[in-house]
């Protein structure tokens, strides 16, 4: 297979702050790619620069054989964006949005039309073509932005955090029509998102992205396998003591706290959860419930960072994660 | 060719929104009508010229007026199209920058001067007298003027980030070059003397030699030369001036943004 996107040591750096930081990833064609990370980890920056918004301190990167820093125009020409943040203009309607894209992009009105009642077709809003944008719901315009960013035929779709702010009905919807679009378009597909669940349901290799670095890169069910390992999760009435213990006592770091559950990362589930009942009890905590299970993709995140991927992940450091990480700062 | 459907697509998306705006439609037809019977009306006496009514000679001013005012409030699309986030499909798109000016700069032009018009037939209705003949000729000096007159409303905007800011810069700008332009008053002729200092600025404000021109077309003969700032032709190449100063300044500002 060939590569769409190819990077070399693409660096953006703000001040002290090195936002990406020498990456090398290659794109294949036909894949959807999804950039996995918490915010700020240099996602949405990344795909700046191969969306050429963003010029890199240093490195390049070549999208559809087009080298990003010396040939923008014919990187754009190339491309299909959705930003994260809504960009189309409510004051017009679904249509006049597609055929200003469509002059804007240079397809040559003799086809404007049948592409444009194709893509409308394809993400169901050919009833509402003619209303104003300000009638649609988010839903909507989500996937209007989706459609736009294909009518001047793009071989490669940046999608930036795609279903941001969305309802999980209309998430489900959308994940749907991307599946859909990549089957019925050839097209290459590179998304960001934090949500580990759309990353795990679209795409075929996953990159997760923390401080502006590749932290490991696999398909999905590869990414779980490399933990080589459960996950035990343990609710009890003092948490953030047992927690504490089972790092001094059995030496276990690798865990995290969701939803006033102890979730902890280990080789051998069977083995340790015996051991963390004794501890418990020894030091009168009492345990409401101990489960083991399979990892997910959070768990594939902490494993390689130390910390959660989730938004508030700041206040869900523990243990020597969070000690490493404050004597950063 | 993508660059020519390029800015036909941004000049037609301007005007839709324009004509799609209920409230501005309203209002447009309002506040000349205001100044014209109020002011044409109550402050007239102390500036009569002979051979024309005092609203006569302020009917090109207000015109004047309402390309100023509604050209410099043009800016606001952009500050819009930040604010929702449109600015950023058309700075992706593979159109140059000079044509995403222009064809916002035309396009609200094209409006501003659609508000132009709107004060003739004021004009005409409250029963200023002028020769409908004229308005033909004064078209497409008033399309001049809003060219320069869009390019500061934009050039402002692209460089300033909030809608607060933006509204009070354009105050401090609109009210002086106004106040300024002759538009109100007749900057000279027989038995006319102004303070020195409001002449010199006067003839620095690109304003007061559009609505010169405008006065050239509109009151044709009545308006002696001894009245007119500059004749005709050296008010149409002075605003031409003043408009490709302005194309450049604001082309410069837009290739500025992210």
């Amino acid at each position: 297979m060939s590569h769409v996107i190819e990077t070399h040591q693409l660096t953006k750096t703000y001040g002290l702050l090195k936002a990406v930081d020498k990456l090398d990833i290659t794109v294949e064609s036909g894949e959807i790619f999804g950039l996995l990370g918490p915010n700020g980890a240099g996602k949405t920056t990344t795909i700046s620069m191969l969306c050429t918004i963003l010029k890199p301190t240093s490195g390049t990167a070549t999208v559809n054989g087009f080298d990003i820093v010396k040939e923008p125009n014919k990187v754009r020409k190339s491309i299909g964006i959705v930003f994260q943040e809504p960009s189309i203009d409510d004051r017009l309607t679904g249509k006049e949005n597609l055929y200003m894209h469509a002059n804007l992009y240079g397809v040559p009105a003799s086809v404007q039309k049948e592409r444009i009642n194709r893509i409308l077709k394809l993400v169901e809003l050919e009833d509402r073509a003619d209303d104003l944008l300000r009638t649609y719901s988010g839903g909507m315009r989500r996937r209007l932005e989706i459609g736009r960013g294909l009518i001047h035929y793009p071989k490669v779709l940046f999608l930036d955090e795609p279903t941001v702010g969305l309802d999980p009905q209309t998430r489900d919807h959308i994940w749907k029509y991307i599946k859909q679009l990549k089957e019925a378009e050839d097209i290459t597909v590179v998304l960001t998102t934090h949500y580990m669940d759309e990353a795990d349901r679209l795409s075929d290799r996953i990159a997760i992205m923390d401080h502006g670095k590749i932290v490991i890169l696999g398909s999905p069910p590869k990414l779980k396998e490399t933990l080589e390992g459960d996950v035990v999760a343990v609710k009890a009435n003092n948490i953030d003591a047992l927690s504490e213990l089972v790092t001094k006592r059995l030496g276990l770091e690798k865990k995290q706290i969701v939803d006033d559950a102890l979730e902890i990362t280990v080789r051998n589930g069977k083995a340790v959860m015996p051991r963390i009942m004794e501890l418990a009890t020894q030091n009168n905590i009492y345990v409401e419930s101990i489960v083991l299970r399979e990892p997910n993709l959070e768990d594939v995140f902490l494993f390689y960072t130390g910390k959660s991927i989730r938004e508030d992940s700041g206040k869900e450091l523990h243990g020597m994660a969070a000690i490493q990480r404050r004597s950063i700062k | 060719m993508t660059e020519i459907r390029g800015f036909y697509t941004l000049w037609l998306r301007e005007i839709k929104r324009f004509l799609r705006d209920r409230t501005r439609l309203v209002s447009m037809f309002i506040q000349p009508l205001l100044w014209l019977v109020i002011f044409g009306a109550g402050f007239g006496i102390r500036f009569a010229i002979p051979g024309l009514s005092y609203q006569q000679v302020i009917f090109p001013g207000i015109v004047g007026q309402t390309l100023l005012f509604t050209s410099m409030f043009m800016g606001i699309s952009v500050l819009w199209d930040k604010e929702f986030g449109f600015m950023k499909e058309i700075l992706v798109s593979p159109v140059s920058r000079f044509t995403i000016f222009l064809g916002k700069m035309v396009g609200d032009s094209t409006s501003s001067f659609l508000q132009g018009i709107i004060v003739f037939i004021v004009g005409i209705a409250i029963g200023v007298s002028i020769d409908p003949v004229t308005v033909i000729y004064a078209l497409p000096i008033m399309m001049l003027i809003t060219f320069g007159l869009v390019s500061i409303g934009l050039t402002i905007a692209s460089l300033i980030g909030t809608l607060e800011s933006f509204g009070a810069i354009q105050t401090f700008i609109n009210l002086p070059l106004f106040f300024l332009s002759g538009a109100l008053f007749p900057l000279k002729g027989p038995g006319i003397t102004l303070p020195s200092w409001l002449t010199t600025v006067a003839a620095w404000n690109p304003l007061t030699y559009g609505v010169d021109a405008l006065r050239n077309v509109i009151l044709g003969a009545s308006w002696t030369p001894q009245l007119q700032i500059q004749p005709l032709w050296t008010d149409i190449g002075l605003v031409c001036l003043f408009d490709l100063i302005m194309i450049a300044i604001g082309t410069w500002a837009f290739s500025r943004m992210k």
